[in-house]
Parts: C-alpha cells; structure tokens; sequence
C-alpha cells in the first residue's frame, strides 16, 4: 500500500514488517520519529514485541545483542554521538556472529554541535565487522532494512542501514509498504545455529588467548566475502516478490562516460539530475552510486571504473590527515590491478548538514575536468577555500 | 559446606581457574545451588571471566553469555526480554559482576534496569578492588585499604550499594556472605521466588588484594560480619530492612589486623574507622527497627 512517510517511519514500518521481537533504544535527534512509532506500536498491538527503553546507546546496542544471542530477532536506530558510544558493543555484536540489525540516521559530530546531515558517524565504524548500506530514498530504507535480515541472519554479521539525517529522516516520500504476508515469505522466522539455552548449556565469548582467537576472526572475514552474494541473492529474491532491486552499486548513465562521479546517500539523487543535464550538454559524465560500503565491493567497483579517464568521488565525511573515506576505498580497489589507471579526485562536501545543491556538482564534474592531476587527495567544496 | 550440596549435581565444576582462596569462587556455588540449572549467567568484564576457563573450556553448567564490563545490566535486560518474548518466564536470568562492573563501570546500566524494574537477578561479588588487572582501587575499596593506587591508603568510604539500589524501589536487596552458606543460599532461594529486579552484595575474599594467606579465607569473610564491617542484611521493597545474622561484639580490629592491605593504619586511624562502622551499623539497626 502506498503510504506518505518520512525516513524515519519508513524504517520502523520495515522493522515492524520484519516482525522485530526485541527493541532497544535511546533517543537522539534524528533518530526520534523512529522508536517513537516502534513504542506506539507495541503499545497498540500493531507489533509482538518488547520495547527495553535504556539510558544511553551503549546500552542500547548491549541489550539487542543479549536478546539476539537468546533467540529473538532485534532492532535498533540510532545517530551521530549515539553510533559513537555505541563503538565497543558495535565489535561485541559482530564478534559475537550475532544478526542485528539497526538504522543510522547520519549525523555530524561535535564540536560544535551539529544536528545534521553528515557521513562522520557510521565511516568512523567502518572496521568494526558490520556489514553497512547506504540509501537515497525513503522507500529504499524501508526495502533495506527488511533485505538486511535476511543477509544478517544469512551469514551472522551485524547490519546498518544508514540514511542521511534530515533529508530522508524528516523529508516525507511516497513509500510503497509491503503486505505483511509478501515479508513473510520473503523473510522466516527468526532462527540462530546456537543461542543462550538452558537445555543445550553453552559458553559464549570465553577468553581465547591461543590461536583459535585468529581462526574466529578470519571466519568474520570470510563471513564478509560471503556476505556480498548474500546481498544479491536478498536483493534478487526481493526484486522477485516486491518489483525492486537496487544492486550493491547502482550504475547511473555510465555507458561510455569518461568521467564517472561517485556518491552514496542523498547527494546520488542530486547528482542524478546534474549527470542528465551535463549529458545534454554533451559532456561524457555517468555516475555510480555505492549502496552498500562493507563489505566492500572490490570486484564490480574495478570492472565499472577501471576504464575511465576520471573518477571525481563525494564525501560527506573526512578522515582527519587523509582523505575522504569512499575516496581512500575507490583508489584501494583501483590500485595494482588489470585495468587502466583512472585519475582519481577526492571532493569532501556536505558536513554538518550543508545542502550539496546541483551547482557544486556541476563544479566537482568541471574541476574534474580542468585539473590535469588532483592539486591535492582532498578538493573541500563549500568550506570557503 | 552445605550439607545438602551433592557434588555430582553441582552447576560449577571443579576445573575453574581461580586462585587458591579465591572468595567468588565458593559465592558461586552457593549462587548456582539456589538457583538450579534453569539459569543463564551473564558476565561483565570481572575475575570470573579468568575463572570460568578459556575457550572451549567452561566451568559452568549453565549458559553463559560473556559482555562488555559496563553492560551486565542491560545485556541480561536484554537476555529478559527475549526469553519473555519466547515464553521462558521461569529461567532466571543472573548477572555475575565484580564490584568494578557494578560500584563503577556498570553502575549506570545497573540503575537503569533497577529503575525498569527488569526482571533479572544482579549478584556483585566484591573483593574490594581491581583484583584482576592487579588491585587497582575501585569505589568499593574501604577506606583505610591499600592497592597499587591507594599507595597511602584509600581516604573515603565505600559506597554503601545497598541502599543505593535500595532507594531505587526494587523489590529485594540483600547482603550475602561466602562464610554464611545458609543465609546466602536462603536468601538466593527467596529472590528466585520474587519477580522485577534482584539485587546481592556478596563480600568476597581476595587472598592476593588483602593480602592474607589463601587459607584464611572463609575465616576472614566471617570476621567482616561478626565485625559489623559488613552486616548481613536484607531490604524489601526498598523500606523493609531485616538483619539476617547476628553479628557479634567484635572490635574491627580483629577484621583488619590479619589483612596486609591495612598494615599501614596507625592506632587512631583504626579508632576512626570503627567509629563510621558504629554509625553505619546504628543507622540499620534504626532501619531495621531494633533500636530507635
């Protein structure tokens, strides 16, 4: 049924839909709208569910996992200084193999304070053994987070789902929900290969000094190989009950385009308009969209962009003494291989909320295509320089 | 031991990995008899992490979830939830912490789920200090007491816990001795009959932090009771105190004369501290209701 819904609600309609059982959170801006509704929910029947209102996200992410390793499936949202906090128990879940998932309203951090829309949060959890979604659309949120249980639980490693704060989070969007049977069949009921029972006695989370500590973590590392075919198996199977797939990377406009722009998030959709309106113009400019950043997409990401003459990639986040994060990653992925040697431009834009608008993308895609090499690793837009 | 203890059936096995002496081993045992094997442990960063054994190895019988130092709480509120979301109401779900993860790291999520009202039992086995990183001190240490950072003796008094959680309404708190088997085991019995939010300070004696010999042990934990130093108590519903044991008239020198983490006090320095044991010891007669 076609609903109007914000971000926010987008995803707890989805967690909803996946028919979550145990919900932990805290409140934090832009996070609110979203545990509000699941609160609302199990107060009124529409979801079987406990709801454990804690005092901060570290407990928050800590009670999701003690109720994901009993056997319940579990959700929680959060943004920004909370995803922060979160940071220990992000490595507790993964190491644990537990299928969490949870919904990252992006958000700068401070100082100064900021409320708004930036990458900063959920790229500083980068190697923390998630695997993480980026998403353009209300609707997208809603359908990825109902694909990210079935890849969590797939291969038992913790999602996020990141959606830019404010621009999706309280934008309204036509959102197409799901029927509750049509999830049904698209996701079972919850079931893990070992969990807390008293019948069956375990141990989980021993100290492990010798070499089994090693085998654990390379067992998470190949949990991540696997949990690219996950995605595409969840995202085909999704495509063939709801009508709609998104792919690990979405292609936009790409056949022979020279100069091929990179974005995750919101900025895609912008940058969408800005490719067709230069392609009028004749410009040769494409873009690629990365939705999902861990585990990260090496080999499609070097058969799309190791052919062309100038990758301009957009941050909306900075890694302090380097370079834009996705920036870092597409070099990593384009570096030493078979292909040729595109020029790689890293553009940071967009902190703390500043609207990325169709005339920065346009400058990105012409700096791009005067500089003859990058005049340094990191072109700030927007930042008065 | 308690005589009703038959070893074959026991939930902790004798493999464990703690020191000779070790106090939180035997609060363990009494913890698990009352208990029965439809339990989970949860474990914060504590010694017992050490002593539970390494991977694969368990000395337990009974699930148990290993969790960050500041989540025992919570992760156990979690635990709650989704066995309730599952219909195993009956399986009690205890927390197993040290005093760091309950006076210092874990407080804040402990009074959380006291203040929810979880449904979980919430046991601090407290040696007094940071016996596993190498008796550091902790909120927990009594004053008077030297560790590697008390090198001239901690100034202020420990926090009194039990009250604290007290004040937060729940509908049981209790102290519990490892040289009082009866009383801990009675009182842990009661507790698995009571729904919301459990709560036990168990004095447990550290041969290397106290600095006594591993033999002296249960003797040492009995003389903190019979000391006053630390009263055998419990709180109903937050307002209902009942003293469990009757300590008897001894001075607190005789408690902390044998322990070498006290060898530095002078004669007035003791004097003083037997005075805040008085004053602390009066005020729970007073709520207890055998003096006025």
């Amino acid at each position: 049924m076609k609903k109007v819904l914000m971000g926010d609600h987008a995803v707890s309609h989805a967690a909803m839909l996946s028919r979550v059982q145990v919900i932990s959170a805290y409140p934090i801006t832009p996070q609110t709208y979203v545990v509000e509704e699941l609160a609302e929910a199990c107060r009124d029947g529409r979801l079987k569910a406990k709801f454990v209102m804690v005092e901060s996200e570290h407990s928050a992410m800590a009670c999701i996992i003690g109720a994901c390793a009993a056997g319940s499936r579990a959700f929680t949202a959060t943004s920004s200084h909370g995803l922060a906090l979160m940071h220990e128990m992000l490595h507790w879940a993964s190491g644990a193999r537990l299928p969490v998932v949870m919904a990252n309203c992006n958000r700068a951090l401070g100082p100064p304070w900021n409320i708004l829309c930036d990458h900063s949060d959920s790229m500083s959890q980068r190697d923390t053994g998630w695997i993480q979604f980026y998403v353009e659309s209300n609707q997208e949120a809603l359908d990825t987070v109902i694909q990210a249980y079935r890849i969590a639980e797939k291969v038992l490693l913790p999602v996020m789902v990141n959606l830019d704060g404010f621009f999706l989070t309280h934008t309204a969007e036509v959102v197409d929900v799901p029927d509750q049977d049509q999830v049904d069949a698209y996701l079972p009921p919850f079931s893990l290969p070992y969990k807390l029972d008293v019948e069956d006695p375990h141990s989980f989370g021993a100290i492990c000094l010798d070499d089994n500590f090693m085998a654990l973590k390379h067992d998470m590392q190949a949990a991540m190989d696997l949990a690219r075919d996950a995605a595409l198996e969840a995202d085909e199977a999704f495509a063939e009950i709801f009508g709609r797939k998104y792919g690990l990377l979405e292609p936009y406009r790409m056949d022979h385009a020279d100069t091929v722009l990179v974005t995750n998030g919101t900025i895609t959709g912008t940058a969408r308009e800005v490719v067709d309106d230069l392609r009028r113009r004749g410009v040769s400019v494409g873009l690629l969209k990365v939705r999902m950043l861990r585990p990260f997409p090496f080999a499609p990401v070097r058969s799309l962009l190791g052919d062309r003459e100038r990758i301009a990639v957009i941050d909306r986040s900075v890694s302090y003494g380097l370079a834009g994060g996705l920036a870092c990653e597409i070099r990593s992925a384009l570096y030493g291989h078979d292909h040729g040697r595109p020029r790689v431009f890293g553009y940071i834009a967009g902190l703390g909320g500043k609207d990325v608008v169709p005339s920065d993308i346009e400058e990105i895609v012409n700096r791009t295509l005067t500089y003859e090499q990058p005049p340094r690793d990191d072109i700030w837009i927007g930042a008065g320089t | 031991m308690n005589p009703t203890m038959d070893p074959a059936k026991e939930l902790m096995s004798p493999g464990h990995l703690a020191c000779a002496g070790c106090g939180a081993a035997p609060a363990m045992r009494w913890a698990l008899e009352a208990l029965g094997p439809r339990t989970i442990v949860v474990m914060p960063a504590c010694c017992w992490s050490i002593i539970c054994g390494p991977y694969p190895h368990s000395a337990l019988r009974v699930p148990t979830f290993h969790t960050a130092f500041e989540t025992g709480a919570v992760t156990a509120a979690g635990i709650r939830a989704s066995l309730d979301m599952q219909g195993l109401q009956d399986i009690n779900v205890m927390v197993w912490a040290g005093d760091g993860g309950t006076f210092d790291i874990g407080f804040q999520a402990l009074s959380a789920a006291a203040e929810r009202n979880d449904d979980i039992i919430f046991v601090c086995y407290d040696n007094e200090a940071y016996m596993n990183t190498g008796i550091q001190r902790s909120s927990a240490t009594p004053a008077g007491a030297w560790t590697t950072t008390t090198p001239g003796g901690k100034i202020r008094p420990k926090k009194n816990l039990v009250e604290i959680m007290a004040a937060h309404r729940i509908p049981y708190a209790a102290t519990a001795s490892i040289a009082f088997p009866d009383d801990f085991i009675s009182k842990m019995t009661k507790a698995k009959g009571i729904k919301g939010t459990r709560f036990f300070h168990v004095l447990a004696t550290c041969p290397t932090g106290w600095r006594i010999p591993s033999s002296h042990t249960v003797k040492l934990a009995r003389l903190a009771v019979y000391s006053r130093a630390f009263p055998l108590y419990e709180v109903e519903d937050g307002e209902r105190y009942t003293i469990t044991v009757h300590p008897r008239d001894l001075p607190l020198r005789d408690y902390l004369e044998p322990q070498g983490r006290f060898r530095g006090l002078t004669k007035d320095q003791i004097e003083g501290l037997q005075e805040e044991v008085d004053r602390t010891w009066n005020r729970l007669t007073r709520l207890a209701g055998w003096s006025s």
